[in-house]
């Protein structure tokens, strides 16, 4: 049986075709606008995850992308109220959304949930993002598995962009914090480099008695005093950050413990030598299983990156943690001797599966462990 | 699929799996599917398989899928027995839904499976216990802190009460250890609950009062958990319906629509919590009621077994959950097994899907007599459709139409017979089968989605988009002609899910044109617009990886198909059956799957349409393309122009591909087999009957006649009693057998509202006539194979629902000669190629035609599993134009006799009356062998659900016939020593002739000892009750007896010679005494 697709036998959509997205290898696509009338060029990602838009758009991670959802209806339950707590927005992952652009197959114009503000569209509409609908989304996901993630731009009659590629921008300078702030006054100090987090990150931590002190990418947090280190997840490609590598080679030195979570994981590999790479199109879904190396348990994560950990890169000081059932790739490194560990998917959810939450307390009992073991 | 991977338990050499017996509401093919699965999973580990099963109509029973199969009921007697034979090391429970569970359960209680040190596959029985018994279940789940809901178990009417009065009502009873929720309801008072509670305690020892969360959201997750304590979810699934009406009665979308990524993934996590916590080995559903207003929930209940739901799960998804489920009880780990689909990836990893799939149950309520159309906690469906699009809108009117009852949507059906907003309002707060139809109805009449929201709990989201569908049609109304409907509207509709059909009603509106000619120029026009539909795979994983995936659907959402046809005139469509339904299930799917294998075997490519989620011809490894879509004749043609067949197979799914065979030919479209116009000869009365005629056959006298006083001129030239059909009938919708005037006005009535189209025929009814089935395969007129088979019962009970012998024990020599004579004739006059049936009345060798399908019929598989020959493969090879020979073994050299039986369930059918007639009833059939006819009888009774009597049985065997009848059969009860009761006019009679009998007053009257209190008390261990159609008051008597008897739960028969065959057959036999031989063991 063969796989490759019948040439189309006609493109349309359901509302007026008033827009466009076209890929840089010349392929375009027509639909209806439900965001802001703003051409924007970025780089083209797909996620398969069946829920968590609102979670998803603010994620900072796709800072510079044009995201295609596979699932095909999107909108159901509008968008969740900017409710505050503990400083931070409850329903969002960060202040804004991150996404350049939004690609869906149908767009729900009326939307019912308790929890409902406004509808996604108000939202687009308000933070100025663009939004198509009316797209075979699938088609288009079959293109980017195939070709690899590339860039690509959304254009409106009379408004047109450029091409461009995010991954040679200084993405996480983007999305990290101007300053340092502190949540929470727990028991445990953890210093937690900003490349882009999300909140759940700081939730899951403040949730198990710390001190967050969020610190910008390339801010020195070796002169802050801090029980465990934590390397967020980000845009983009984690080369770009020398300041944060550089900082993090530090950290290495000491003894206090270590958890990098997406970029984390990446930066942490560079700051021990290792090497990263661009994977083709990227894990972005709720679905991606991993094996924790050495045992037979397996869970499912969320994910969202573009680029990998390349684990033979590491010297022998290193193990993997955890590998992609799927297609093998790194989804963890841990240190043989010091409490310094990472993860290449996502532990906070948000959106997505739960399973390893209990990662986080693992990092807090290494805390516990050090501070007991410095003090005998 | 295949996994190679070392078997983990070197142990287990041979495995027992228990089957779910004969298809009933509640329990239904969804279980052939999985057992199949399961039976698929072991064999490819190299164990010998044993399964017990007397459904003889399922693919799991055929050759090939079990190494040894023994049709015996599904009961801990028989399980033991086949145990202490085979010795199996291993036995599955969860493959054959509660039926096997509680069958399980109790061997493992009795200490069966310890004796014979079988080992339960999978979960394990105390697991099982935590989930089935409501106090254990809810102790296990406080210790983990997940929340239940609020509940007391009880096992009495006044207990019932005070738990009521301390829970407040409204509450809902449940009945524990029940299939689809049995005896289970709503009660709003005191009443009400006492009149509840005595019927759930008598299907079960404990039931259960609980806090009613009606308009919560339901919502389901199906779970699969390895030794290494891996877990997944495959699939969650929300229901269009709230709490209150059973999941299995409910419109279910897949995935979840209204629910945010916290309350998705906290019930996800929860869910999983609770598997673990419970230790499941293998498969399990859990079941939700979420706050519409918050994010507050209660655990309804958890499957510790594959279920109704997990087979749409895995229709929904593409991932084989009970494959799975079996390996994972073998001790494999959910990563060292493959995605069926992707062949690359592990079977650890949740589905992605990238499109939304709708269930629709399917009711026939209209087939009973007296029973109540509203739907609610307890489930009344016989059967489900699943619909994928990649919208609501799509796969909601796609479903409606696969229903197949007449309605082409949610818009442009015919009007339901409500009248006024305050009918709707009144319709929509007390849902009955025609809900969706109501709210369709409710939006043409201007309800807001507030007002139905209200007035359903449905969430709003559902009801905004079932308006888009009403706003369209409103946007479609003002055009007359399809060529002057822009082109953005009519891509949009489609898009909607708008049918050509109700396009062309909404333009042609009242004028004279014909619809369905119109639909065909609708057709037309977008087809020179380019609006198609594009062919999308389902691949599980949203298309992240490339997958080989066969398994596909069309939408009108999406830009490029997935796939490429062949183009090498090697592909075969074979169309499938639908829904089941009654008068249709499993059999065709058994027909239609041995149809694609033979089609396979012959080299060349077998396609599969069908859109049950029930069946094993919707697997999408069972084919080389599954197009998992409508039957519909545009989503046929779509698919025949896409693929461009050899040809395509109407012959194996029944009824539905056989009325689309004349518009397909019609349309040049290669129909394999017995040409269109032949099958057009047999099904049009007129011209069947002047062929007849012209052969010089004999038919019982008939006329199709259009007014009442034709009829009466008919009916007095012939005499009563006389049947009424329309025609082009299906399992006998609207006929009957009417006695007198009254009668004949009042079914006159009915018969007109069923077809406008088809006028009424009247024949001539020949009471006490035998009924002989003829199902055979014809090559250009040629018979290859046949068999002849009788029924039990006289004529007058429909063929579906008759007891049938096969080969037939007690007819004339001559009245065979005679049938095969004429079946020859008319496979020779009507050039049949492919699979044929035929029904006949003989009565003192005087034969009569009465039916003639040139299509598989409900008895292929139980002819061919008894004489062991596969009348499909050879009708199959037969239509492809091989040479087939023609079988030495002939029916009459046969040292054992085959019995099919029918199963009802009347008693998930509140106040239906339990009777049979010419309208079938049953909803399954099971199929026994023995070695002689009374052996085959009794293992087939029992495996229905028969229990031979411990001591009294109650007689009321109505007309003076099957009194005397019954008369040897009763003094064979009473020489047994069986203590009879009897009603008035039968106590007499049986005392007249010497057979001691103890006279119990009729139900309504006020007087001891009376038949009702005898029934209630469960004093009586059979009923036997034969109805007359005399006064009212007698027909209300029958009625009670025959209706407590069903509701207290103690067998009933209603038909004397079937009632005498069972007693001659027990009174000759002990349970004892039958033979407990393997299918292969009868040579």
């Amino acid at each position: 049986m063969t796989g490759n697709p019948s040439p189309a036998p006609v493109v349309q959509s359901v509302q007026q075709s008033n827009a466009r997205l076209i890929l840089s290898d010349n392929t375009f696509y027509e639909g209806y606008s439900f965001g802001f009338r703003k051409a924007i060029a970025g780089e083209v990602v797909f996620n398969t995850a069946m829920s968590g838009y609102p979670e998803s758009l603010t994620d900072p991670s796709y800072q510079g992308q044009i995201l295609v959802l596979t699932y095909p209806l999107i909108g159901n339950y509008g968008v969740p109220p900017m409710t505050i707590e503990q400083n931070l927005l409850k329903y969002y992952e960060s202040e804004n959304i991150h996404i350049s652009g939004l690609i869906i197959s149908e767009y729900s114009f009326e939307s019912s949930h308790w929890n409902a503000w406004k509808s996604l569209s108000g939202w687009l509409i308000e933070q100025q993002i663009p939004a198509i609908g009316g797209i075979d989304t699938r088609a288009l996901t079959k293109i980017l598995r195939e070709k690899g993630s590339m860039p690509g731009k959304i254009e409106f009659a009379g408004q047109s962009a450029e091409f461009t590629d995010p991954n040679e921008r200084n993405l996480v300078n983007e999305v990290s914090t101007r300053e340092v702030i502190t949540y929470g006054s727990g028991k445990y100090k953890i210093a937690l480099v900003d490349c882009g987090v999300k909140f759940n990150i700081i939730r899951k931590l403040l949730e198990r008695d710390t001190t967050v002190i969020r610190v910008p990418w390339d801010y020195d947090f070796t002169t802050i005093d801090y029980d465990g280190l934590f390397i967020s997840n980000g845009p983009g490609d984690p080369k770009k950050c020398t300041a944060t590598i550089q900082n993090i080679s530090k950290a290495l030195q000491q003894d206090k413990p270590i958890f990098g979570i997406c970029l984390g994981n990446q930066l942490l590999t560079l700051a021990a030598g290792g090497d990263t790479y661009k994977l083709k199109y990227g894990h972005r879904s709720h679905n991606q299983p991993v094996l924790l190396k050495g045992s037979s348990r397996c869970f499912i994560t969320s994910q969202n990156h573009g680029f990998a950990t390349d684990y033979s890169s590491l010297d022998d000081e290193w193990e993997e943690l955890f590998v992609n059932l799927n297609d093998q790739t790194n989804e963890g490194i841990k240190h043989k001797s010091k409490p310094f560990f990472s993860t290449q998917f996502h532990p906070e959810a948000s959106s997505g599966p739960t399973d390893t939450d209990f990662l986080f307390d693992e990092f807090i009992d290494k805390i516990k462990f050090t501070g007991e073991s410095e003090r005998r | 699929m295949s996994l190679r991977f070392k078997l983990k338990n070197m142990k287990i050499k041979k495995a027992l799996v228990i089957g779910s017996g004969a298809l009933k509401i509640g329990e239904a093919g969804e279980f052939d599917y999985s057992g199949s699965q399961a039976l698929k999973a072991l064999k490819e580990e190299g164990i010998h398989t044993v399964l017990i099963n007397p459904n003889i109509a399922t693919v799991q029973t055929s050759e090939g899928i079990a190494d040894t199969i023994y049709f015996l009921p599904v009961t801990p007697f028989f399980v033991e027995k086949v145990i202490r034979k085979e010795k199996p090391q291993g036995i599955l429970l969860a493959f054959g839904g509660q039926t096997a569970l509680n069958c399980g359960v109790e061997l493992e209680r009795s200490g069966v499976l310890k004796k014979y040190k079988v080992q339960v596959l999978g979960t394990q029985v105390d697991a099982i216990m935590n989930t089935e018994d409501r106090e254990l279940f809810v102790k296990k789940l406080d210790e983990i802190n997940v929340l239940t809901i609020k509940s007391e178990a009880v096992n009495s009417v006044n207990k019932a009460v005070r738990a009521a009065n301390e829970l407040g009502y409204p509450v809902i009873v449940r009945a524990g250890y029940t299939l689809g929720g049995q005896g289970s309801g709503f009660c709003n008072d005191d009443v009400e609950l006492e009149q509840l509670a005595q019927k759930a305690l008598n299907h079960a020892p404990q039931i259960l009062i609980e806090k009613s969360l009606k308009g919560w959201k339901e919502v389901e997750y199906e779970v699969v958990r390895d030794r290494y304590d891996n877990c997944i979810t495959v699939c969650n699934m929300e229901n269009f319906d709230p709490l209150g009406i059973h999941t299995g009665e409910s419109i279910v979308i897949a995935p979840s629509q209204t629910l945010t990524n916290t309350e998705y993934h906290k019930l996800r996590e929860i869910a999983i919590k609770i598997v673990r916590h419970i230790g499941i080995v293998g498969e399990c559903n859990v079941q939700y009621a979420l706050d519409p207003q918050s994010e507050d929930y209660r655990v309804i209940e958890v499957n510790a077994r594959l279920s109704r739901s997990s087979a749409l799960a895995s229709k929904a998804t593409g991932y084989p959950l009970a494959f799975v489920a079996a390996k994972l009880g073998l001790g494999y780990g959910l990563h060292e097994l493959k995605n069926a689909v992707t062949q690359t990836t592990p079977a650890f990893f949740e589905p992605a899907l990238d499109y939304v799939v709708c269930k629709i149950p399917r009711w026939d309520l209209g087939k009973f007599r007296g029973v109540s159309k509203q739907i609610g906690s307890s489930m009344k469906s016989v059967g489900e459709v699943m619909a994928i699009g990649r919208n609501f809108e799509e796969a909601m009117q796609k479903g409606l139409r696969m229903i197949g009852q007449g309605m082409h949507g949610f818009v442009e059906n015919k009007e339901l017979e409500i009248f006024g907003r305050e009918e709707i309002a009144e319709q929509l707060s007390n849902p009955t089968d025609t809900r969706i139809f109501v709210i369709a109805m409710a939006l043409q009449h201007n309800f807001t989605v507030d007002e139905i929201h209200k007035l359903t709990r449905i969430d709003r989201w559902f009801l905004y988009k079932l308006k888009n569908i009403t706003d369209l049609k409103s946007e479609i109304a003002p055009y007359a002609e399809i060529y002057q409907l822009p082109q953005e509207l009519l891509h949009k509709a489609k898009q909607f899910g708008f049918s050509d059909f109700q396009i062309a009603k909404n333009l042609v509106k009242n004028t004279r044109k014909d619809v369905t000619e119109y639909s065909l120029k609708v057709r037309e026009h977008r087809k020179k617009l380019g609006i198609m539909p594009v062919v999308k795979q389902i691949d599980t994983l949203a298309a992240e990886f490339p997958a080989l995936t066969n398994y596909l659907y069309l939408t009108y959402h999406g830009s490029e198909n997935d796939i490429l046809p062949e183009n090498d005139q090697k592909s075969v469509i074979v169309l499938g059956s639908g829904a089941y339904r009654i008068g249709s299930s499993v059999e065709f799917d058994w027909c239609s799957v041995n149809a694609l294998q033979s089609i396979s075997k012959a080299g060349l490519r077998s396609i599969m349409i069908n859109y049950n989620p029930e069946t094993v011809s919707t697997d999408y490894d069972i084919c080389d393309r599954l197009y998992f879509d409508e039957l519909s004749y545009e989503r046929v043609m779509d698919i025949i122009e896409f693929e461009n067949p050899r040809g395509v197979v109407v012959s194996m799914g029944g009824q539905i591909p056989n009325n689309l065979a004349m518009r397909l030919h019609k349309a040049h479209i290669n129909i394999l087999g017995t040409s269109a116009l032949s099958i057009d000869r047999a099904e049009d009365r007129h011209k069947f009957s002047s062929m007849l005629d012209s052969l010089d056959v004999d038919q019982p006298r008939w006329k199709e006649l259009t007014t009442v006083k034709e009829i009466y001129k008919f009916v007095e030239k012939v005499g009563f009693p006389v049947l009424i059909r329309p025609s082009y009938v299906l399992s006998g919708a609207a006929m009957n057998v009417v006695s007198n005037i009254g009668e004949l006005e009042h079914f006159l009535k009915l018969a007109a509202n069923v077809s406008k189209q088809y006028p009424v025929v009247v024949s001539e009814f020949i009471e006490n006539a035998k009924e002989i089935e003829y199902d055979a395969v014809a090559n250009k007129g040629e018979i290859v194979v046949y068999a002849i088979s009788e029924h039990v019962e006289f004529a007058g009970v429909h063929s579906g629902d008759a007891t049938i012998v096969f080969p037939p024990q007690k007819i004339y020599v001559e009245t065979i000669r005679r049938i095969k004579r004429i079946a020859r004739q008319i496979a020779m006059e009507l050039q049949i190629t492919g699979p044929f049936n035929m029904q006949f009345l003989a009565r003192d060798n005087d034969i009569k035609v009465i039916e003639c399908n040139l299509r598989a019929s409900r008895s292929f598989p139980f002819v061919s599993k008894v004489l062991k020959t596969n009348f499909i493969d050879h009708a199959t090879r037969v239509m492809l134009g091989e040479k087939v020979e023609k079988p030495e073994k002939s029916l009459f050299e046969l040292d054992y006799v085959g019995v099919k039986a029918s199963q009802f369930s009347f008693s998930r059918l509140q106040k239906a009356d339990p009777v049979l007639g010419v309208e079938m009833a049953s909803t399954g059939e099971v199929g026994c062998l023995g070695e002689d006819y009374y052996e085959a009888i009794l293992k087939s009774m029992l495996s229905v659900g028969y229990t031979i009597p411990k001591k009294n049985i109650l007689l009321s065997t109505g007309p003076a016939r099957s009194k005397t009848e019954l008369l040897i059969s009763a003094r064979m009860l009473h020489e047994k020593g069986y203590n009879l009761f009897a009603t008035r006019g039968t106590q007499q009679f049986m005392e007249n002739n010497n057979i001691p009998c103890t006279m119990l007053h009729w139900p309504d009257e006020n007087a001891h000892p009376n038949t009702l209190e005898y029934i209630k008390s469960r004093k009586i261990d059979l009923v036997i009750n034969i109805p007359k159609n005399l006064t009212q008051n007698e027909l209300y008597n029958d009625y009670e007896i025959r209706r407590s008897a069903i509701d207290f739960n103690i067998p009933l028969i209603t038909n004397a010679r079937l009632a005498s065959a069972f007693i001659y057959a027990f009174c000759r036999l002990k349970a004892d005494e039958l033979a407990i031989k393997s299918w292969d063991e009868y040579k």
